[in-house]
């Protein structure tokens, strides 16, 4: 069904409000936003790796889901999941009555780009009918901001302070997304919870009706760990989108599209500037920081205007 | 009528899955338990069973992935050793506290380091505690018939616990014996459906599984498993009575041999019975009171059971194929003495640490270990309780 923010808010809510979820938080419109694309009458099973999401929404005897949901521990979230897909599977070829299901994980970064890419790549080099959900707030939010291989280069984290010798995190973080269109699986997304959710809802909606193994990296911005106002949400999610630091595309069976080409391109400053994790850039003498971002960043971006130019 | 074949016990493990039909078995590939699930692969690749097979990349994935094919309703299966096992480790705690009847094939290896591929028992014995009933097997017979009973056991409604069907890596899982197997309708009568409860894929009634359960919840969910696991002894002897109407073998707790009369007898676990039993008999014929007690369930452990057993003995000697480390005594010796202790004072009990990755152990070793009873009770004293077998000591 096209799109239309008004209609799809009135699908049923699967992840109830209670949860214990920061203000602020871009987890929760991710999730909120991928379980909207459900169509209504299915059901899904939804495993979580241990996460900020997994101890806020399910803290005993309490749960936030109103589908079926599994935790098991913080770097299998994706065998997990395959392994209930797996059930379905045999239960079927078995003859034996199962009700119909879709098979979604949620993980953060952590427990994605780090110890949790080897059996994320196992599930998706197996294929199984899943969708593997990433939010990505760069860095260990929930055992305090620690940084992990998703932080952005220069962030301050809890293991990667701006020091004097040490300006914050050395290095570049990984390039997720791409790694996993290196999977070949018939669908990887690139969104952020963005103005009116279109942009996700519609990739949710292609990934878990996509038959096979599909992966969606999301941002999802952390006032805690970025430090800015709770407020601004949507409004560093804009920025992510206009600067470049987080482009928006997707790969259809190998093919690349950018799904959003800003017609001025905004500075990486812009999106730096608010956030106090990088407060130690706009310092005198680190100049240069800036400069190296908004080098890389161009260089990024222009890698994928080629791929995309290349359908 | 049972089918009689010459089988490995990889080969008959891999067996019983196919005649059990899981829905799962998720497994990597180690040594020397790889045959299990490559086995069972060729089952799948030619439609002989309805089994999912997933070649998970890791044994943590492969227990990540039965926890959740489990919890889905399934029947999963996996067969792992020694680095498997270990890597595993965080993932065994998981599936007994979320009671998910798991079964799996362990094929003892020694544990690095320095990497061994051959049996010891020091990776089972290293999972001992983690919440899993362990049952151990002296031979490809008993690990057949033991993989059947560990899916019934596990899955009783009173239990919902995950099972480990121990053997040895090459000597048990790689020897070809003879074997009797059940015919396949007979398997499927005898294990019969999977049906939880509670499951993942019930639309009509979603369930959350693995909270976050703080200080105010978690110790209760401890004790609860604890309990369980106190009352899976009755379960256990139960299916093993259904066992044998079936088929005429006989299994319990554990296996007395020779026991009724015994002044010396050695508490063993798995292949190296065999060998020990040899030497019983030998000593018999030269009118020793000599026995022995083969372990069967180690987890439970059957505490009231075996210091019964070994009450009425002058001298006792406990062998460990796995050490633990501790300057007190390897696994199996310190349960059976804390088993002693109170229940049956009195009797001398020495420890023998043997075998330590692959290490051959003969009958002259457990000769030695016969002769140093014999002198206990003899002298009436015990020189050094906790000993190595067939160890070249420096100086």
């Amino acid at each position: 069904m096209a799109y239309n923010l008004k209609e799809w808010t009135k699908r049923p809510e699967r992840f109830t409000g209670g949860h214990r979820l920061c203000a602020g938080c871009g987890a929760t419109p991710v999730v909120r936003t991928i379980l909207r694309a459900l169509k209504p009458e299915d059901h899904a099973v939804i495993s979580c790796a241990t996460s900020c999401l997994e101890v806020s929404s399910f803290l005993y005897p309490y749960t936030a889901w109103k589908d079926s949901f599994i935790h098991s521990a913080f770097e299998n979230v994706a065998a997990t999941i395959s392994g209930v897909e797996a059930t379905y599977n045999a239960k079927k070829r078995k003859g034996e009555k199962v009700d119909e299901s879709k098979f979604i994980a949620f993980a953060g970064d952590g427990g994605t780009y780090d110890i949790g890419l080897q059996a994320l790549s196992g599930a998706m080099e197996r294929g199984h009918d899943m969708v593997y959900v990433c939010y990505d707030n760069g860095a260990y939010m929930n055992t305090g901001i620690q940084r992990s291989s998703s932080t952005p280069r220069f962030a301050a984290t809890s293991t990667s302070p701006a020091g004097t010798v040490i300006p914050g995190k050395p290095q570049r973080n990984k390039d997720l997304t791409l790694i996993m269109m290196g999977h070949h699986i018939p669908y990887v997304a690139q969104t952020l919870p963005l103005g009116n959710f279109k942009d996700m809802s519609e990739k949710a909606e292609k990934a878990i009706y996509t038959k096979g193994a599909a992966f969606m990296n999301i941002l999802a911005p952390c006032p805690r760990g970025w430090r800015y106002e709770t407020s601004k949400l949507m409004d560093m999610a804009k920025l992510a989108v206009e600067t470049c630091v987080w482009p928006l595309f997707e790969i259809i069976e190998g093919d690349l599209t950018l799904n959003y080409i800003p017609k001025n391109k905004l500075p990486v400053v812009d999106y730096l500037k608010p956030q106090g994790r990088f407060s130690h850039m706009f310092e005198k003498g680190n100049e240069w920081m800036l400069e190296e971002v908004q080098k890389q960043t161009d260089r990024q971006w222009e890698m994928l205007l080629k791929l995309n130019d290349m359908k | 009528m049972a089918i009689r074949d010459k089988l490995s016990g990889n080969e008959a493990v891999s067996i019983a899955m196919k005649q059990i039909n899981p829905d799962v078995v998720a497994a990597y590939p180690i040594t020397p338990s790889t045959e299990v699930p490559q086995y069972f692969s060729t089952y799948a690749a030619d439609g002989l069973v309805d089994t999912e097979f997933v070649a998970v990349e890791s044994e943590h994935s492969a227990m990540s992935a039965c926890i959740g094919a489990q919890a889905a309703g399934g029947r999963s299966m996996t067969a792992t050793s020694a680095q498997g096992l270990a890597l595993m480790w965080e993932m065994l705690y998981i599936a007994s506290s979320y009671r998910l009847p798991i079964t799996m094939a362990v094929i003892n290896r020694a544990l690095s380091g320095p990497i061994n591929i051959h049996c010891d028992h020091s990776d089972s014995m290293g999972a001992r505690d983690s919440g899993w009933i362990q049952i151990y097997s002296e031979n490809n017979q008993e690990a057949y018939d033991n993989f059947l009973q560990a899916v019934r056991i596990g899955e009783h409604p009173d239990i919902m616990l995950p099972v480990m069907d121990c053997f040895d890596g090459f000597i048990t899982s790689h020897k070809v014996e003879n074997i009797e197997l059940l015919e396949d309708d007979v398997v499927k009568k005898f294990v019969g459906k999977y049906n939880p409860p509670y499951h993942l894929m019930d639309k009509k009634n979603p369930m959350s599984m693995g909270p976050l359960s703080l200080p105010m919840y978690y110790f209760e969910a401890k004790r609860q498993q604890a309990e369980v696991m106190k009352n899976t002894t009755k379960v256990i002897l139960e299916v093993a009575a259904e066992f044998e109407k079936l088929t005429g073998r006989k299994y319990g707790l554990f296996e007395e041999y020779k026991m009724d009369d015994a002044e010396v007898a050695i508490v063993i676990i798995n292949s190296t019975a065999g060998t020990a039993k040899e030497v019983v008999d030998k000593l018999r014929s030269q009118g020793v009171k000599a026995g022995l007690v083969k372990i069967r369930v180690f987890r439970p452990f059957p505490v009231e059971e075996i210091a019964k057993a070994l009450s009425k003995c002058k001298a006792v000697a406990v062998m460990d194929r796995a050490d633990s480390l501790n300057g007190a005594g390897g696994p199996l010796f310190t349960d059976v003495t804390s088993a002693m202790y109170g229940r049956a004072d009195g009797v001398k009990m020495i420890n023998y640490i043997y075998g330590l990755g692959g290490r051959d152990v003969k009958v002259d070793d457990i000769e030695v270990v016969y002769n140093e009873l014999q002198s206990i009770v003899k002298t009436g004293k015990v020189k050094e309780v906790y000993n190595y077998l067939g160890v070249r000591e420096g100086k």
